[in-house]
């Protein structure tokens, strides 16, 4: 196989071998694009502001730190109280997302795994449409009872679909996901059956179902941030765990690896960030399932470096396609990021062929 | 690194072991003691016990019945880390989900000694690049593992093992998808292993030859129970390969008389 090898081979080590040899370099690059998003997502709008201005507000009101630049409050209260928040928002929510997705993805063994598997959409739809439906308005400084129960049906969903099937043993994996299928698949019906009798409130549940990102403020991001912050944390500590895992079950544990617990761990931590994703943006897809992909074709399968670096490209595009959403008339989040990223992504994986495939 | 073994007793031991899934028994009373430094040949029929053997010493079955001890400790107290690093069984050979290369997969063999949050030491490196050397797999490296043949596969997953440097190697059936040439690599290296380094070898073997010419010592199986355990020349004689395998003992010549 010597002489069929070399063709191949150097064809590998082109591009490709290059940057997967140097994955600091995409980190740095998808956190330049993040920065990026940042300026141009607080600065394009219905009123344009300029970078510099942008810069300066930010610099003013985190740091205290004055560029000598002068602005108007109009673009302070512009900058700092509507589009910052939403900025903000769009990048914890896209880098939980992404960090879940690539922990399912891992720990399922399973490519089409993304951070609803565990049926937490469906429960979190439900949530919604309840809150949605019930004759009461309960709203507590800016946390309705939408997001409440929204968190509380992912959450639910996903510990119902580990109860049942979670137990582990030959073909554990399979049997976990065909639960959260079977779940999820009970749950879309109740939620189907809510919007079939919701009436005037169908527009309300629809829009969480398409997710966005206009609900944001300060509030709700500060509420969200911890939880999805520290679960993304928590995760990265256990990356190893979760490359012994792609080995399978039997192999993990001769490599000293508590399987079950490792798994429990991950699970509840992935959830816990979706969850908390999902109650103050509604369902958004997409970003979960093909973020960590992209990631991994840079620079391999190892979670030391699939995991911070979807990070930050998770906060970089739903960013950035919260950006496109505004700029085209606040169209939902989902349909811009899968019009525009889908093609991309379809292009990759077809290039990728040459390469390290998917 | 965990230290050699302090005692005199044996590495590991399975003292009047049964195991058994659901109700059905698949090893019954077995007794086997295996010395540090020990290369022991399993030999036996399709569903003998084997493996459910194998499993039962390396701590992944509870037995029904008797016990497993490791450096005189019962099995099952035995920590999973120090287990890890004191046992290597060579994983089946699986599919991966996503694409990784070579020598990422041999590099899992060092999650039991790397510092869990700062990763992979110069000496873990080191004990990696050792692994893919001896087991002769240089070539292979940057190579997606999913795109190789089973074959070469199973020498990638020995090399995990391999990387893992624990003081008992355990391998089920480790040359099941190897050509001729690469089998008797894979037994040189064992010999290697067992000599040079002084790693206990454990190794269940379909072949009879491989078995009777690379072990010293070859424990044979039959229906759940070892029915002959010693060198070669007395555990693999005629009467026996006909008895417990059922076929004609001319069909497979033992280098018996060369030993």
């Amino acid at each position: 196989m010597a002489a069929g090898a070399l063709p191949r081979d150097l064809e590998v080590h082109g591009l490709a071998a290059w940057v997967r040899a140097r994955p600091l370099v995409v980190g740095l690059a998808a956190a330049a694009i993040l920065l990026l998003t940042l300026v141009l997502g607080v600065g394009l709008g219905s009123v344009r502001i300029g970078p510099t201005e942008t810069i300066a507000v930010i610099l003013s009101r985190t740091f205290g730190l004055d560029i000598g630049v002068t602005w108007t409050p109009a673009t302070e209260a512009i900058v700092w109280e509507l589009r910052l928040p939403r900025v903000l928002t769009a990048m914890l929510i896209g880098c939980g997302l992404a960090v879940a997705g690539a922990t399912f993805q891992g720990l399922l063994r399973n490519p089409l795994a993304d951070p609803y598997v565990l049926g937490t959409a469906s429960g979190a739809a439900v949530g919604a449409a309840i809150a949605v439906l019930l004759p009461i308005q309960l709203v507590l400084v800016e946390f309705g009872l939408l997001h409440g129960l929204a968190f509380i049906g992912a959450l639910g969903s996903a510990w119902l679909v580990f109860r049942l099937g979670g137990k582990g043993g030959a073909g554990g994996l399979t049997r976990l996901l065909l639960t959260g299928y079977a779940v999820g698949s009970v749950l879309a019906a109740v939620l189907t059956m809510a919007m079939y009798v919701s009436g005037v409130e169908l527009r309300q549940i629809f829009s969480f179902l398409l997710g966005g990102l206009g609900g944001s403020s300060w509030l709700r991001l500060l509420v969200a941030a911890p939880l999805i912050l520290a679960s993304s944390l928590l995760i990265m500590t256990r990356g190893r765990s979760l490359d012994g895992m792609l080995l399978g079950d039997a192999a993990a544990r001769h490599l000293g690896v508590d399987v079950g617990r490792e798994r429990t761990i991950l699970l509840a931590l992935a959830s816990m960030a979706t969850a908390a994703a999902v109650a103050i943006s509604g369902l958004i897809g997409f970003v979960g399932l093909v973020v960590p992909h992209v990631v991994r074709l840079l620079v391999g399968p190892a979670a030391h470096r699939v995991l911070p670096i979807s990070a930050v490209a998770g906060a970089a595009l739903l960013s950035a396609a919260d950006l496109g959403a505004r700029l085209v008339g606040d169209v939902p989040v989902g349909v811009v990021m899968a019009l525009l990223g889908a093609p991309f992504f379809l292009v990759l994986l077809h290039r990728s062929r040459s390469g390290y495939e998917l | 690194m965990t230290a050699i073994a302090s005692t005199a007793g044996p590495i590991m031991a399975a003292r009047g072991v049964t195991v058994g899934y659901g109700g059905r028994t698949v090893v019954a009373d077995a007794e086997l003691h295996i010395a540090a430094g020990e290369r022991v040949a399993l030999v036996g029929p399709n569903g003998a016990g084997k493996s459910s053997l194998l499993r039962a010493l390396t701590g992944v079955l509870t037995p029904r019945v008797g016990e497993v001890d490791l450096r005189g400790q019962p099995v099952e107290r035995v920590d999973r880390r120090t287990l890890a690093r004191t046992v290597a069984v060579v994983p089946e050979v699986a599919d991966l989900p996503f694409a990784m290369p070579v020598e990422e997969v041999v590099a899992l063999g060092r999650l039991p000694h790397e510092p869990p949050l700062t990763g992979l030491r110069p000496a873990d490196e080191a004990a990696i690049d050792g692994a893919i050397e001896r087991v002769g797999i240089t070539h292979l490296r940057g190579r997606d593992v999913r795109e190789l043949s089973m074959g070469e596969r199973q020498l990638v997953f020995i090399a995990v093992a391999v990387a893992q440097a624990a003081p008992i190697l355990v391998l089920d059936e480790p040359t099941a998808h190897l050509d001729i040439r690469h089998q008797v690599d894979v037994m040189e290296l064992l010999v290697e292993l067992n000599e040079r380094d002084g790693t206990t070898v454990i190794a269940v073997l379909h072949d009879l030859a491989l078995a009777a010419h690379f072990f010293p010592r070859v424990v044979v199986l039959a229906a759940g129970r070892i029915v002959a355990d010693g060198p070669p020349a007395q555990t693999l004689d005629a009467q026996r390969i006909r008895e417990v395998f059922r076929v004609d003992p001319a069909l497979v010549r033992l280098p018996l008389g060369a030993d």
